[in-house]
């Protein structure tokens, strides 16, 4: 399986206060779908994996941390909008489980709780030009319903904001039934390594061509 | 005579504030740290409050903002670290307490004292009780019953 990484722009004055923050993605030939029985038992073992006392040390784990630092360092409170692998830990807490959805989110939900990297994924063919991190622009809104307050962080191609930053992802870009190609997408933050950005991508795309 | 007043100086270029901002993202992380660390420490007692409110974000924060952020942190990181500090003593006291009942149970008549008490998880408590009921307390048979397990939900 071949993986060609990319890394999106990102604007100057974001860039000027988080020079480490970036987004790196992946294209990825991929139709969403029904988890295969593998998929499946791989998110009962690793929802096994999961303990109290692990949840509870996770805020010290070097990865879930650095994106606490950055939900604060952003105006987020990480206690009440969780960063993508404290929510899943916390569902798993609360559920007694992991959850199968559909191929494209349990992907995600493994590539994110294998690695605590915050992965998404976009629809391709939904999208104009090259992805980037910047502020939103005054009036602007997300898939034309949700307006943006002004300096909030987007993820956006060319033309318009596609998702907020450790937020929801517009549905004018996100997978849908029909989607052919995607575009998985992995935030980096201060203290990330590389190497964890690449795995959780990895792994994602690993997931989705199960 | 008119002094002619001198106009007040204006910078031509505005204050770089990213120096600023960047001491003020590091203080942040800094007391995010503690809080976490707090955070693990207090697991599993209750009633902390280590809570700092969001900003609306994710959003570029002005510097104001970044300054309550960071204020709000370091009261928040100050009162959990006293808190903790007040209860970690009162369980020291309890652990000494269930010690001196072990020693002497007669002198520590009915004292019950619960794993709560010394910040650990879990129903078990030591209760200081007469052997065999009233035969027990009129004879001066007492001892502690250490108790363990959850009662069943309802």
């Amino acid at each position: 399986m071949e993986l060609q990484l990319e890394e999106a722009w990102v604007e100057a004055e974001l860039a000027g206060d988080f020079p480490e923050l970036g987004l790196v993605h992946a294209p990825l030939e991929a139709r969403p779908r029904k988890s295969p029985p593998e998929v499946k038992e791989r998110l009962r073992a690793l929802a096994d994996r999961y303990t109290g006392g692990k949840v509870i040390h996770m805020r010290q784990d070097a990865v879930p941390w650095a994106y606490r630092v950055f939900s604060r360092q952003v105006g987020i409170d990480p206690d009440t909008d969780r960063t993508p692998v404290e929510r899943i830990a916390v569902e798993r807490l609360r559920h007694g489980g992991l959850k199968s959805e559909n191929l494209v989110d349990d992907a995600l939900t493994i590539a994110i709780a294998e690695t605590g990297v915050p992965v998404f994924a976009l629809d391709a063919d939904k999208l104009a030009g090259e992805l980037g991190l910047r502020l939103a622009r005054p009036g602007e809104e997300l898939a034309g319903v949700r307006p943006l307050s002004a300096r909030q962080l987007v993820v956006a191609d060319d033309e318009r904001p596609v998702a907020i930053v450790l937020g929801e992802v517009g549905h004018d870009a996100g997978v849908t039934r029909g989607t052919e190609r995607m575009r998985l997408c992995a935030l980096r933050a201060k203290g990330v390594p590389p190497i964890a950005i690449e795995e959780a991508l990895w792994i994602a795309a690993e997931t989705l061509y199960t | 005579m008119l002094l002619q007043q001198a106009a007040p100086a204006v910078p031509r270029t505005l204050p770089d504030e990213r120096a600023a901002r960047r001491t003020l993202l590091d203080q942040v992380a800094r007391l995010e740290d503690e809080l976490a660390q707090l955070f693990c420490s207090v697991w599993p007692r209750k009633g902390f409050s280590l809570g700092v409110p969001g900003r609306g974000g994710p959003r570029l924060l002005s510097l104001a903002e970044l300054e309550e952020v960071r204020d709000e942190l370091a009261t928040s990181v100050h009162h959990a670290r006293r808190a903790l500090s007040d209860r970690t003593y009162g369980e020291e006291q309890s652990r000494r307490l269930i010690e001196e009942m072990l020693l002497d149970p007669e002198g520590h008549k009915w004292l019950r004292v619960s794993n709560e008490d010394i910040g650990e998880p879990g129903c078990k408590h030591w209760h200081v009780r007469p052997r065999w009921s009233f035969i027990g307390m009129l004879m001066g048979w007492w001892r502690v019953v250490i108790s363990s397990g959850c009662p069943l939900a309802t």
